[in-house]
């Protein structure tokens, strides 16, 4: 795949992504307790939530093997460069570690435990609870992560000083 | 004390925190400065 495309994909999944993580903590989270409140929240819980969350994780996905193609095939970068923060990828490299632990927040945390949360995977009322409160923290971790991301993701194409 | 996560402000304020930090690391100790 021509490198350029490569990127272009990369930064629509990327957007997608964080659009979602963006939504599901600035918007969903801070109105689902209102919603329970009036007994609203079964239609995003049952209806909204899950297609977020689907879009959510393969974007999350996406977004990060056409990130790992572009620095493998990038000749002035590189994979293992990158992650061994060398040379000319040492910057986009602390974004590759950042996006590459998001990743694992989103596949090994936040997905199993909604779906405990949402009734995707049968679970009793304590579990639900503890997994809701996993699922929360990481996905604020993620948000708190993707600002250090983004830095370093543009930091170092765009020709300025650091 | 209290999580800073479990606000928005505090996870955003946490963000950039990380941000100035790594920055630091990547001038100081990965020789980055263009």
């Amino acid at each position: 795949m021509d490198l350029i495309i490569d990127r272009w994909f990369h930064i629509l999944a990327g957007i997608v992504w964080i659009g979602l993580l963006y939504y599901f903590n600035f918007v969903q989270a801070v109105a689902m307790p209102k919603a329970k409140a009036d007994n609203t929240a079964g239609a995003i819980s049952k209806h909204i939530a899950p297609l977020a969350l689907l879009w959510f994780r393969w974007a999350a996905l996406v977004t990060w093997l056409t990130g790992a193609y572009y620095l493998e095939r990038a000749s002035h970068l590189g994979l293992a460069n990158a992650f061994l923060l060398q040379g000319a990828a040492a910057k986009i490299g602390i974004g590759a570690w950042l996006g590459t632990i998001m990743l694992f927040n989103v596949w090994v945390l936040i997905w199993p435990n909604q779906k405990k949360v949402l009734g995707i995977v049968k679970a009793d009322d304590a579990t639900k609870a503890k997994a809701g409160r996993i699922a929360f923290l990481t996905s604020r971790t993620n948000t708190m992560l993707s600002i250090p991301m983004l830095f370093f993701m543009v930091a170092g194409p765009h020709g300025l000083p650091m | 004390m209290k999580n800073p996560l479990d606000s928005i402000v505090g996870t955003i304020v946490s963000g950039f925190v990380i941000t100035l930090l790594l920055y630091v690391f990547a001038r100081n100790f990965l020789g980055i400065t263009g």
